[in-house]
């Protein structure tokens, strides 16, 4: 596969990246003083699998490159995990993830398209990335290119009646390059999703719009490795994995309160959470 | 009397047909563009493209938001969409699309506003643009433009999709006469062009009040009152050295729109002129209001958008002048 500028990864190797970038993530937010770690968290393992479990091919050193699979997050609080993973994938220097929020850094709180290296779309008012990777999936076929669209949505975006028009649209333009991984970490802002905006039944609503639709353990990477290569083969139409996670995973604190939504962790915090991610 | 015919101007043609003609033209000579419609291509003629290149055409339904979002995907493969649909629907239901998609990630995507302002007349208020100048003037990487003939059009469509960048332009579902003539100067972005000289005051217009202007500034020769008429076919960026000059020039302007008076061209051209070269204003255009649905001539008498109401306007500039 010469187009794959990262190596792919054994298991073992996947479990210490997503740790990695755990760690960044921890360090950029709390140095930060902002951010939104455990909605980062809960997707680091799906982030992982996509980029260094065989799946995204790109070329850090040329990141328009037609021919690149995209990966479009379009739950775009997450953005530390898109800049961590972007790092690590070669796009820029590691360095640069401390500027995160910083005036005069490029670095943006949500992630602006193209103000870093690798950054596919412009999110954060949620509910858009899922429209815009139908287009690429759309300018794919105009460019006989045969890539495949990565779409990260959050459980909470869902509620947004946009998912809905593009899903109905994706199914109907038979978009099955277009992937999209929902992020089902069970909580929004303010509360459970059960108790704020019931999502459920979830799998039925995606397979009423034409869509293949699987659900996985969202930390376990080789049950997403394993779907994710299913899903490949699915023809005539796009497919939805609803990855199960855990928001704030990894850290206890950020685990059992969900209020720390748009919370970083003090530094005091933060040494302790380091050293449970370090002991996982 | 018809629009324009004071003026001795050319008959008119419906700007939406000149719109799909120059689309069409455009998708000819370039096969980058591409054309997003929102289940309205037999009112925008955007349909002229679907039916000469129906695979760079997609129609995505009535779901505005979709529609921005995808055209956006589409330009970061390298294509140049023309997201074309009502100025309102647009506007109004894909706004914070327009604004993080196309505005904020600075694209080179163009948003093409049919039936803006007032004038498709009998289908009422709800369908209606009068407020998408101001709208859209919130993005401020937009370029915005107003074609105020057929020829202005062709040069329009042309002109957006040259410019690297978002690009709104207006389109209308009435008829407007002939301003220019095929080898009238180039249509350039940010730069007005005169379209009658005069040294007593200047009518600055856009739109179909380019022609309501020019029919005003035939009616004040007639009483020895010498009016500029100035087409201000591009909103942003605004031509600050033409404005100026009209101030100092000729001592008072007079703006022209089928837009709210709130937030539109004329708002944006008074505080050029307040700072550069003070000199009296007045200003027509809607007030607050929603308008009725009627024919479009009806409906510019009754909301004071007539040859009339700016002559009244120019007479009050005049005067507050000494």
């Amino acid at each position: 596969m010469p187009d794959r500028t990262s190596d792919v990864l054994t298991i073992p190797e996947l479990i210490e990246k997503a740790r990695d970038l755990r760690l960044d993530i921890l360090e950029m937010t709390t140095r930060a003083k902002s951010g939104h770690p455990s909605s980062c968290f809960s997707a680091v393992e799906i982030v992982t699998a996509l980029f260094w479990g065989g799946f995204l091919r790109y070329r850090s050193n040329e990141p328009h490159w037609p021919a690149r699979d995209r990966f479009i997050l379009s739950k775009g609080h997450a953005a530390p995990l898109l800049y961590a993973a972007l790092a690590h994938a070669g796009y820029f220097d590691r360095q640069e993830l401390w500027r995160l929020r910083q005036i005069d850094s490029p670095v943006q709180g949500h992630p602006i398209q193209d103000m870093m290296p690798g950054v596919e779309a412009t999110t954060g008012s949620l509910g858009q990335g899922l429209s815009i990777g139908l287009g690429h999936v759309l300018g794919g076929r105009l460019n006989q290119l045969d890539y495949r669209v990565y779409v990260l949505l959050g459980d909470g975006e869902c509620e947004a009646g946009q998912i809905w028009e593009a899903a109905m649209a994706a199914s109907h333009f038979k978009a099955e390059n277009l992937v999209a991984i929902v992020d089902y970490n069970k909580y929004q802002e303010t509360g459970p999703i059960s108790r704020e905006m019931a999502l459920e039944p979830f799998a039925r609503k995606w397979r009423a719009f034409g869509w293949h639709v699987d659900e996985v353990d969202g930390h376990d990477i080789q049950d997403i490795i394993d779907q994710l290569n299913a899903v490949i083969q699915i023809k005539g139409k796009p497919s939805v994995i609803i990855a199960h996670t855990v928001k704030g995973k990894g850290v206890s604190v950020l685990e059992a309160d969900y209020t720390y939504h748009g919370r970083a962790l003090t530094p005091e915090q933060a040494v302790k959470a380091r050293e449970e991610i370090l002991c996982s | 009397m018809q629009l324009g015919e004071r003026a001795g101007l050319k008959p008119a043609k419906r700007m939406r047909e000149v719109f799909g003609d120059a689309l069409l033209d455009l998708c000819r000579q370039n096969p980058k563009v591409v054309v997003l419609d929102g289940d309205l291509s037999n009112s925008t003629m955007s349909i002229y493209v679907r039916e000469e290149f129906p695979e760079r055409f997609f129609n995505l339904g009535i779901a505005e938001s979709n529609l921005v979002c995808v055209g956006a995907g589409l330009e970061a493969c390298g294509f140049i969409p023309f997201i074309v649909s009502f100025s309102s629907f647009l506007l109004c239901n894909a706004y914070d699309q327009l604004r993080l998609a196309i505005s904020q990630s600075n694209i080179n995507a163009k948003i093409v506003g049919s039936h803006g302002g007032i004038t498709l007349g009998k289908d009422g208020a709800t369908q209606m643009g009068p407020e998408d100048l101001a709208l859209v003037g919130g993005f401020p990487t937009f370029v915005i433009l107003v074609p105020s003939d057929p020829i202005s059009m062709h040069r329009a469509v042309q002109a957006a999709a040259e410019h690297v960048g978002p690009v709104f332009l207006r389109s209308s579902r009435v008829a407007m006469p002939q301003i220019y003539s095929d080898d009238d100067p180039t249509f350039e972005i940010g730069k007005t062009n005169i379209v009658r000289e005069g040294s007593d005051l200047t009518i600055i217009a856009c739109g179909i009040m380019v022609a309501t202007a020019m029919d005003a500034a035939t009616m004040l020769a007639e009483e020895g009152i010498h009016a500029r008429v100035v087409d201000m076919h591009t909103i942003r960026p605004m031509d600050k050295e033409a404005i100026g000059a009209a101030a100092r020039e000729t001592g008072a302007i007079v703006t022209a729109e089928e837009h709210f008076l709130h937030g539109g061209m004329g708002s944006n051209i008074a505080r050029i002129v307040a700072e550069t070269h003070p000199v009296p204003m007045r200003f027509v255009g809607l007030a607050d209001v929603y308008v009725d649905s009627a024919e479009p001539e009806e409906l510019l008498e009754k909301y004071g958008l007539t040859a009339r109401d700016i002559v009244e306007a120019a007479h009050e500039a005049v005067a507050a002048k000494r």
